[in-house]
């Protein structure tokens, strides 16, 4: 088992015949998941590495039967992609994208929650089954199956904890990268209680940082809500008030979302949190 | 993005929402010549990107003629939280019967657009959330309304702002007009602190505060506009253009890296080990050895920096695209300082491969790099 995709997701691709979307195609269909059917509007009919393009989410979704969609539609297309997603019977969309506009996100998200439909991202690399079923652009060949849960706020961060992990034995049930926003569909605290009740997930490791408040809301839910073991890892100690650390969302604000602060908020729920990155396989062997 | 209070003032002109007549002046004579113009009593208000200027001594109010040329020289000579004050804002001085505080923001925790109103104006409402949060009311709209919102859907929130029915209204049309800004221009945050009831029972936007996300700014030239180049690190400007995400620090280990999260885990290693950043950078993820060379020229500039170290974990980066853009920069000038380099993932043989037989130190994990980097930079 694992949480949100297994071998058995149907995933469609929207921005199949760009540049990064037709890159991605191919990564993805090496790993094996199952990719379905693609979307560009105005190239319907065509196919790309045998899988059939399509003009709407729709379309592909009533052809295919998909219940996942992955979208490297460009930010300045993002919106219309997504809302275009909202209007199929889909279970989840996720968004690759960087830079797209937060009221965009915000009117986004909006529509999909109110179909049922759960968001990953934006600015994510996706999220990955180890052995089973990749939906993004993480390196396939760092994972490996387990039952180590990963949730996280960060890209290349995340896959040199997974390395880490892989490196030392433990596998993961599931690795999901969040995004780097101020709005993200799907936060810790979204994700965790799917942890919790899978029965082949042990322990979850949560990669957080700068900005907003997600990660001591995750730590109040752990208190409360769970029994499996979390470790945590904060990045951003050495970041200066007031700046914009490269990804949109993470910014400190004040004395709350400072990395110290969300160390101290965890740990004093109970979540362990690594000083460097190799100590998070520590914590968890503990 | 953040705009000064004049140019979000002229937002609020374009968009209806009643605000005091004022001219932003660069020096004493300007602002003698505006106040002339205007009639005193005037307030001479800074213009930097930063709160708190009033208990700094950058907001003054001025009732004789006489007194504009010498307040408005030493409020120009004032630097408020290391930012020089380069412009004024002179404006009429107004008569509060009342003060609120109302804003629109993008409540990140609620993941909604969110108004908030407190009855107490001019505070400083972080205070008083803490405080007092019975005192703060809040107003959820949901994005795709924001433009079409009508002041009627308003005058439950403001009339528990306000106990005239008329003021009520007024700030409940306001609201309507701040929604439509808010999403038109792509902000991220439109604060009003104080809007207040002037003498004759106007309600008047006196203070302006609009951020603008950075990520919208594509849609919005007439805003990039705005841009103020004086408050901006030239580099960093620079960096973006380029496609890097630079800011400098004040350390002696200049670091590049792919990734933002991984980025500030590498700056936070190297503290770690007892080393001190000289800047964030995030090469970006695609790879192009161009972006390296600048980012080079950007760490370089520093004079302190002692050591670089340059950390990538190739996903959609290729190593080998990394290593051509390193030996590229060695060719174009000679970088003064010694380099270590982490590259892993996505083509990393070919990356070593073709850093072979240069004097580049090589280090296997994060935390060895940092190690080197701590030893060799030392402390700031």
């Amino acid at each position: 088992m694992s949480i949100l995709i297994d071998a058995n997701t149907r995933v469609i691709v929207q921005g199949i015949t760009g540049r990064d979307g037709s890159f991605h195609t191919e990564q993805m269909i090496q790993y094996g998941t199952k990719i379905v059917g693609g979307v560009t509007p105005g190239k319907g009919g065509q196919t790309i590495f045998d899988v059939p393009v399509f003009d709407s989410v729709k379309d592909a979704v009533a052809a295919t039967g998909a219940d996942v969609s992955v979208m490297y539609v460009p930010a300045k297309f993002a919106k219309a992609a997504m809302l275009t997603a909202a209007e199929a019977p889909l279970k989840m969309l996720v968004v690759i994208t960087e830079g797209i506009p937060t009221l965009d996100v915000l009117e986004a998200y909006e529509a999909l929650t109110a179909k049922g439909i759960r968001m990953i991202g934006p600015n994510c690399p996706g999220l990955i089954t180890p052995g089973q079923c990749k939906v993004g652009i993480m390196p396939g060949p760092i994972h490996k199956p387990g039952r180590i849960g990963v949730i996280s706020r960060s890209g290349t961060l995340t896959y040199e904890i997974v390395k880490e992990l892989t490196e030392a034995g433990l596998g993961q049930s599931t690795c999901i990268g969040i995004g780097g926003d101020p709005i993200i569909g799907s936060k810790f605290v979204d994700l965790l209680p799917l942890f919790e009740k899978d029965p082949d997930t042990d322990a979850v490791v949560i990669v957080g940082e700068i900005g907003g408040q997600d990660e001591v809301v995750a730590a109040e839910y752990f208190q409360k809500h769970m029994k499996k073991r979390v470790v945590g890892f904060m990045a951003g100690l050495t970041a200066p008030p007031g700046r914009r650390m490269g990804h949109a969302g993470a910014i400190v604000g004040g004395e709350d979302d400072t990395a110290a602060s969300k160390i101290a908020k965890l740990e004093s729920a109970g979540i362990p949190v690594a000083k460097v990155i190799s100590e998070v396989v520590k914590l968890i062997e503990k | 993005m953040k705009i000064h209070e004049y140019q979000a003032k002229g937002l609020f002109r374009e968009y209806g929402i009643p605000t005091p007549d004022g001219q932003a002046v660069r020096t004493a004579d300007e602002a003698v010549a505006a106040a002339e113009a205007m009639g005193l009593p005037v307030v001479l208000k800074a213009q930097v990107h930063v709160g708190g200027r009033g208990k700094a001594g950058g907001v003054k109010v001025v009732t004789k003629q006489e007194d504009v040329g010498p307040t408005a020289e030493k409020i120009l000579g004032l630097t408020i939280k290391d930012l020089p004050v380069r412009q004024l804002l002179v404006t009429p001085a107004a008569d509060i019967a009342k003060e609120v505080y109302l804003s629109i923001l993008i409540d990140r925790g609620a993941r909604k657009a969110v108004f908030i109103g407190c009855a107490d104006g001019g505070v400083e409402i972080e205070v008083t959330a803490k405080e007092a949060p019975e005192k703060i009311l809040r107003l959820e709209v949901p994005a795709a309304h924001l433009a079409t919102a009508k002041g009627l859907e308003f005058h439950n929130f403001t009339a528990k702002l306000f106990s005239h029915a008329d003021q009520a209204a007024q700030a409940a049309d306001i609201m309507a007009k701040m929604a439509r800004l808010f999403v038109e221009k792509d902000c991220s945050l439109v604060e009003i602190n104080p809007l207040i009831v002037d003498g004759k029972g106007k309600v008047v936007a006196l203070d302006a505060k609009v951020l603008l996300d950075d990520n919208a700014l594509f849609r919005h030239p007439e805003l990039v506009a705005l841009r103020d180049m004086d408050s901006e690190d030239a580099d960093e400007l620079n960096a973006k253009e380029e496609g890097l995400s630079f800011i400098r620090l004040d350390g002696s280990i200049g670091c590049m890296v792919n990734g933002a999260g991984l980025a500030m885990a590498t700056m936070d290693t190297i503290k770690h080990f007892g080393g001190d950043p000289a800047n964030f950078l995030d090469v970006g993820g695609s790879s192009n050895p161009k972006k390296v060379v600048t980012a080079f020229k950007m760490i370089l500039k520093d004079p302190n920096v002692k050591v670089i170290l340059i950390n990538i974990f190739g996903g959609i980066t290729r190593c080998d695209d990394i290593a051509r853009g390193i030996l590229a920069s060695l060719e174009e000038f000679e970088v003064p300082v010694p380099i270590i380099v982490r590259l892993i993932g996505t083509n990393e043989a070919e990356g070593r491969a073709l850093l072979e037989g240069t004097e580049l130190i090589s280090a296997a994990t994060l935390e060895q790099g940092a190690t080197k980097a701590a030893r060799i930079g030392g402390t700031a």
